[in-house]
């Protein structure tokens, strides 16, 4: 079969890789995703929806100040999907809460904050802690139990439907004329003097430039390019409500409501190095447990599914990108928060990726702070 | 729209569907005792306030969902009639919080 050449070819066509071919695409760039069929994993299909700034960073404010580039972006990113795909992604900013059961849970909130406020210019957050009067003003609605004390509340987070905004990305992505393909997945990958030659069952594909973006399947291709990609897999699982008339205008890092009136509940947080996924009766009693802590009467809203889902973690939480010293050309970029970074990974990764070098504002994400000598 | 074959032997209970008294046989469920009384939509969507009824009739489909005894979202069709039971058109999505505290055993 002739060689498909394209000017730059994406491995992975969930959240990460498809903003960033389109950004790519959208200035200039002959793009080709590359895929797995509907049987891969793709934590892009089974996350919160959450695009949210308020806890992100501790410990890295480049990171704080990335996500709140992204939480900027993201309104003018949702109105270009609909606008290129015909399919709104439900993006919505009026702020979000992390609620706080118990005053050790709101002092220890309140540390946090104030920590992450230390680290970085005040503008980044601008999270501020709310007692429980503040709370309930924000949902008329709701009779909290008698633990909620109070919450935090970060006026630049908010949301989007996660099915919505990958099947909105993926209409953008043909409209701009990506060859997407879920048909050929990278086996393998080399470099050639001008570019990289991807090996595919659909055939092979010749690239100027390649960008790993393959979520839990990035970490052996990276291996054969010089590239890093560590991922420490964590499960997730969330429990989703029968529809309720709308009570919940405002996300929370734990809890939010859909524009179909379904109620979202989460996660959990347990280590899967095996990349298992299956999700237990007892996780979901532990969730329900919180929740009905939180709001009693949810326990009286019915339970129609639950599922659990492989975040895409780093050792330390935070974005990867590097570029390859030993195959110029070649990028890596996971992360965890996928929906929330896609703005910024269509605009300012995009560019970073054309450009001929990645700029130093992006030094802080390269996988050498991992490397225990280096960072003594 | 819907006949029941003559059963003269069977027994029967007394229940209300949308505030109408009538009588039906002791293996019906709710949602059948909704299309004997012709109610038509015996829901509206959520989503997009389009009626609905039963369809499945057999706990798959979701369309059936009533208020039973004042209890929201209650799937018709798999819940069989009892003596002086409250059959109601459910409209929309139910509320967070509805009735007392005794309701909430179902
Ligand atoms: C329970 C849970 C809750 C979450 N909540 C949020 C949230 O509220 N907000 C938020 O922003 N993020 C959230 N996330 C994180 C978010 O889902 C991920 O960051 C994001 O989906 C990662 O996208 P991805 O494209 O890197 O990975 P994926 O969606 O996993 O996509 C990777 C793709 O690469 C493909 N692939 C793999 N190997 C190959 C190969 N060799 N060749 C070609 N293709 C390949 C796969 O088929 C897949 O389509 C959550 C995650 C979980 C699990
Ligand atoms: S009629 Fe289908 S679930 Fe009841």
């Amino acid at each position: 079969m002739a060689e498909a050449s394209f000017d730059f070819v994406v491995v992975g066509g969930g959240v990460v890789g498809s903003s960033i071919g389109l950004g790519l695409a959208r200035r200039g760039a002959r793009v080709a995703i590359l895929d797995q069929g509907d049987t891969a994993l793709r934590s892009s299909r089974v996350n919160f929806g959450l695009v949210w700034l308020q806890s992100k960073g501790d410990g890295m404010p480049e990171y704080g100040r990335w996500t709140r580039r992204s939480a900027d972006l993201w309104t003018e990113f949702a109105a270009y999907l609909q606008d290129l795909s015909g399919i709104d992604p439900e993006h919505e900013q009026k702020g979000g809460i992390a609620f706080c059961l118990g005053e050790a849970e709101f002092e220890h909130r309140r540390n946090t904050i104030q920590r992450m406020h230390n680290q970085v210019e005040p503008w980044v957050y601008e999270t501020r802690m709310i007692d429980r009067k503040a709370v309930e003003a924000l949902y008329p609605g709701v009779r909290f139990g008698p633990e909620m004390v109070g919450a935090s509340f970060g006026p630049h987070d908010g949301v989007t439907n996660p099915l919505r905004l990958l099947q909105s990305l993926h209409g953008a992505l043909k409209r701009v004329g990506i060859a997407y393909r879920p048909d050929a997945p990278a086996q393998a990958i080399q470099s050639d003097g001008g570019g990289f030659v991807i090996d595919t069952p659909a055939g092979p594909f010749r690239a100027g430039k390649v960008v790993l973006a393959a979520g839990h399947g990035t970490t052996g291709l990276a291996a054969t390019l010089g590239l890093e990609a560590p991922i420490v897999p964590e499960r997730g699982q969330l429990i989703i409500t029968e529809r309720v008339a709308p009570i919940l205008p405002i996300p929370a890092s734990g809890v939010r409501q859909t524009r179909d009136g379904t109620i979202m509940i989460g996660t959990t947080h347990e280590a899967a190095p095996d990349l298992t996924t299956r999700a237990t009766t007892a996780n979901a009693v532990h969730i329900a447990e919180r929740i009905v802590r939180l709001i009693p009467d949810m326990a009286r809203v019915k339970m129609v599914r639950t599922w659990l889902g492989l975040r895409v973690l780093s050792p330390d939480g935070f974005p990867v990108y590097m570029e390859s010293e030993t195959h110029p050309g070649a990028y890596v970029a996971i992360c965890h928060s996928g929906n929330t970074l896609a703005a910024v990974h269509a605009n300012d990764l995009a560019e970073a990726f054309l450009a001929h070098r990645l700029p130093d504002t992006l030094a802080p994400f390269h996988p050498r702070r991992f490397h225990v000598s280096q960072a003594a | 729209m819907f006949r029941k074959l003559p059963d003269p032997a069977c027994a029967t209970v007394a229940v209300t569907v949308d505030g109408q008294a009538m009588r039906v046989a002791t293996h019906e469920t709710a949602a059948s005792a909704a299309l004997l009384a012709a109610m038509g939509a015996t829901r509206t969507s959520p989503v997009n306030g389009e009626p609905r009824a039963p369809f499945c009739m057999m706990g798959v489909c979701y369309d059936c969902l009533m208020v039973i005894d004042g209890v929201p979202s209650r799937q018709a069709c798999l819940v069989p009639v009892r003596d002086g039971m409250r059959i109601e058109r459910q409209a929309g999505a139910r509320a967070l919080a509805f009735g007392s505290a005794e309701t909430a055993d179902v």
